[in-house]
């Protein structure tokens, strides 16, 4: 069940090609990553999503059917640009934000209530946005997004300009609306925290979609079937056995514990490589190398600029 | 149409509540009623201080001539030099000295005021007033006519004519054109300063809203075109409020301040001060002449003030200023929408000011001919109506020019709202480049 479904989007601004032919299929109730370089079109994909701005070709589906006007109030939205009134007061402006996203006054200050004092933030309330530091100021965004409880967040960069602790409070929300089955689409640079919440990906790069998966799917697809090994014993009995049959990369014999790594043709071999080094070494510990979202990022992408040239359109 | 009202909602809250707000609201219409009652009351001003002129004839024909007045004494000197009393002035407690020295013709002697500081107008008046006098009747006498004194007090006559306005059912109305005028400036100007203030003020909450990047939020649960119509309405409203809480509070402060003075003037109307007034600033004569008459006259400007009609001024006024206002927030914030700062609008608003800046043009000359062709068709013109039709109002309109100024009006907002709605959607969202009008057009186009 996909609760968010693009098929073929395509957008065009005045001189470029925003989006070309991108589709997603956000699962519910999953942390969906949305990844790709700066100005390859995930602003643009989120815009459409939430309606602010209308795709040239293609559809989005929400919860099975055409995205329709109503459907902004099942939907929170974190812009990476954002930005609060000023000189408007914390909890008027709270309350103001609430409301648009369809709450009755009375229920967007119980709720406001509940959250505030989660966040332990009830002393700002008659502040003005302008007293409260960046981050305090990024945490009432935050709380304002959610309040509504929507059935599909989105947030673009959401953990900018918050310090570790409040970094840690929100993954902690996002993980919690995660388990109460909100549905996330997470847009960032930052690949560990992609690593960390995400299960399933899109990569976009130069207006399309280059590459779509499970997370797990994907690390291992590229995964390109390297294994360490620990162990007690001689380097050079290893580097024997292993000759001819197995690509050794590397050898480390700086530790107490020498490592090797050691490349097969197929995951499949794992057994036999084990087989042939039994023999002559004690295995200390045997792990495939999952390459990191990081290094997938940078190798997609370059493989595609490469065989696409280096300009867009 | 909940959310416009949310929005409007936040605009008017957060505005009203400003200091600058209360401020320029509470403080404003006691700024009206001065310049209402002003001219008035320094008309009723009593110059209190008694100024002794000491005159030294040296004609010999003009001794005693000079008569003294409530607050100018004078005071003839014999067998003085004129030099050791010009010296010594202020230790003799003299105000100024006059000299009057004869010349070749016996009717036009040289006359030369003394004094330490720049004599008061009242002073000089009244010694040309009755010099002038003084000569003319002795010239009179030159030519030995009989019962001169008789034909002159025949001969002195006051016009003052009463205008009446006549309407079909053949009432007749008090009228002036000189209260009319004064109506029509005042109103036309109010008009331009705030349609221009208003409408600006608008645009840099659009640019503050884009700048800080709250659009980006606000922008996922509410429409552009909503966002950028509860902003303008919002304003609106509070214009509307500001507006009728200046017509109520100077209407009550004038009000009272002109009974007072009206009793004061009962007394004692003096006109010098009124002169000075006029020769300061001829705009202000106008209006100064008005009180002037009115008080001369009966106050039969009180009766032509009181019949023109408030509810038509006043209800033209709001109609105008809202719709006028509507039309030029809407370019403010088309403008507004694609800068990300005010610094860079200056060439962008220059379009939109203009016309207002040429409907106070005409109206300088429109004013004083309220049915020419000039008036007319620049009360018709949208972009200029909303001034130029109150500069005609107070003059009297025929219904169908009103209705159809108006209409125009109307449809011309309804036709620029829409498209500005169009360049606002896409400049909102647009960063890092300063466009040009050329480019905002074209975004007319855009798809949504």
């Amino acid at each position: 069940m996909y609760l968010i479904e693009t098929k073929g989007i395509e957008k065009h601004y005045s001189n470029h090609l925003a989006l070309d032919d991108v589709s997603i299929k956000v699962p519910q109730g999953s942390i969906y990553g949305l990844l790709g370089p700066n100005g390859a079109g995930k602003t643009t994909l989120i815009r459409i999503i939430n309606q602010i701005t209308g795709p040239d070709k293609g559809e989005v589906l929400f919860d099975g059917h055409p995205l329709k006007p109503n459907d902004i109030y099942r939907i929170g939205y974190l812009p990476e640009e954002r930005g609060l009134y000023k000189k408007m007061k914390v909890g008027e402006q709270a309350l103001f934000l609430a409301q648009l996203k369809g709450l009755s006054r009375a229920e967007a200050l119980k709720r406001l209530k509940y959250w505030f004092e989660r966040f332990e933030i009830q002393a700002w309330w008659n502040k003005k946005i302008e007293e409260l530091s960046k981050g305090m100021a990024q945490k009432v965004q935050f709380l304002v997004t959610i309040i509504h409880e929507p059935e599909l967040l989105i947030f673009d960069e959401p953990f900018s300009g918050f310090d570790p602790i409040n970094v840690q409070l929100v993954k902690d929300e996002i993980l919690a609306l995660k388990r109460k089955g909100t549905t996330i689409i997470f847009s960032t640079h930052n690949m560990a925290s992609v690593e960390e919440l995400c299960d399933h990906i899109t990569l976009i790069n130069k207006s399309r979609n280059i590459l779509s998966g499970q997370i797990d799917e994907v690390r291992q697809s590229y995964g390109s079937n390297v294994f360490e090994i620990s162990f007690r014993g001689e380097p050079a009995a290893l580097q024997q056995s292993l000759d001819g049959k197995f690509d050794l990369l590397n050898i480390d014999t700086e530790n107490s514990l020498p490592k090797a790594q050691v490349r097969l043709n197929t995951q499949l071999e794992s057994n036999k490589l084990l087989q042939a080094i039994i023999p002559v070494v004690d295995i200390v510990s045997f792990n495939p190398i999952v390459p990191s979202m990081h290094d997938i990022f940078i190798q997609v992408v370059q493989e595609y600029n490469q065989k696409h040239g280096a300009t867009n359109n | 149409m909940n959310k416009i009202f949310l929005i409007i909602q936040r605009e008017f809250m957060t505005r009203v509540r400003k200091k600058s707000f209360i401020i320029i609201t509470l403080l404003s219409p006691l700024f009206f009623a001065a310049i209402a009652v002003l001219p008035s009351y320094l008309a009723s001003l009593e110059v209190t201080e008694v100024r002794t002129v000491a005159v030294i004839d040296n004609t010999g024909a003009y001794t005693n001539v000079i008569p003294s007045t409530e607050y100018i004494k004078i005071t003839y000197l014999k067998d003085t030099q004129g030099d050791i009393v010009k010296r010594n002035l202020d230790e003799a407690g003299y105000y100024a000295l006059l000299v009057i020295d004869s010349t070749k013709n016996a009717y036009q002697p040289a006359l030369t005021l003394f004094s330490p500081k720049q004599p008061a107008i009242d002073v000089m008046q009244h010694l040309e007033n009755t010099l002038e006098k003084e000569i003319e009747t002795r010239k009179l006498k030159g030519y030995n006519i009989d019962n001169l004194d008789k034909i002159m007090a025949d001969v002195k006559t006051k016009v003052s004519i009463k205008s009446l306005k006549i309407s079909k059912s053949g009432e007749e109305k008090e009228s002036s054109t000189i209260v009319a005028m004064a109506i029509a400036y005042i109103m036309s100007l109010l008009m331009y300063m705030m349609v221009l203030i208003t409408g600006q003020q608008v645009m840099v909450g659009v640019i503050e809203e884009k700048s800080n990047r709250v659009v980006e939020v606000i922008i996922s649960s509410v429409k552009p075109f909503q966002m950028m119509t509860g902003k303008i309405f919002g304003m609106a409203s509070v214009s509307i409020l500001q507006i009728i809480i200046w017509v109520v509070m100077t209407a009550a402060l004038a009000g009272v301040g002109i009974n007072i003075l009206n009793q004061k003037m009962a007394v004692k109307p003096t006109t010098e001060q009124m002169q000075t007034m006029a020769q300061a600033s001829p705009e202000a004569a106008q209006a100064l002449e008005a009180v002037s008459q009115g008080t001369n006259d009966g106050n039969n400007i009180m009766a032509a003030l009181l019949n023109q009609n408030f509810a038509l001024l006043i209800g033209g006024f709001l109609f105008y200023f809202l719709f006028g206002y509507l039309l030029y927030a809407a370019m403010f914030a088309a403008v507004g929408s694609a800068v990300e700062n005010i610094t860079d609008t200056q060439q962008l608003t220059l379009p939109i000011t203009l016309p207002l800046i040429l409907a106070i043009i005409v109206m300088i000359s429109g004013i004083k001919s309220p049915d020419g062709p000039l008036a007319f068709w620049f009360s018709m013109i949208p972009f200029t109506s909303p001034v130029i039709m109150l500069t005609r109002l107070p003059f009297g309109v025929p219904a169908w020019q009103l209705a159809l100024s108006a209409s125009i009006l109307v449809a011309t907002f309804v036709l620029i709202i829409w498209l500005a709605a169009k360049i606002y959607r896409v400049g909102i969202l647009m960063y890092g480049k300063k466009y040009t009008w050329k480019e905002m057009i074209k975004w007319i186009n855009y798809k949504a």
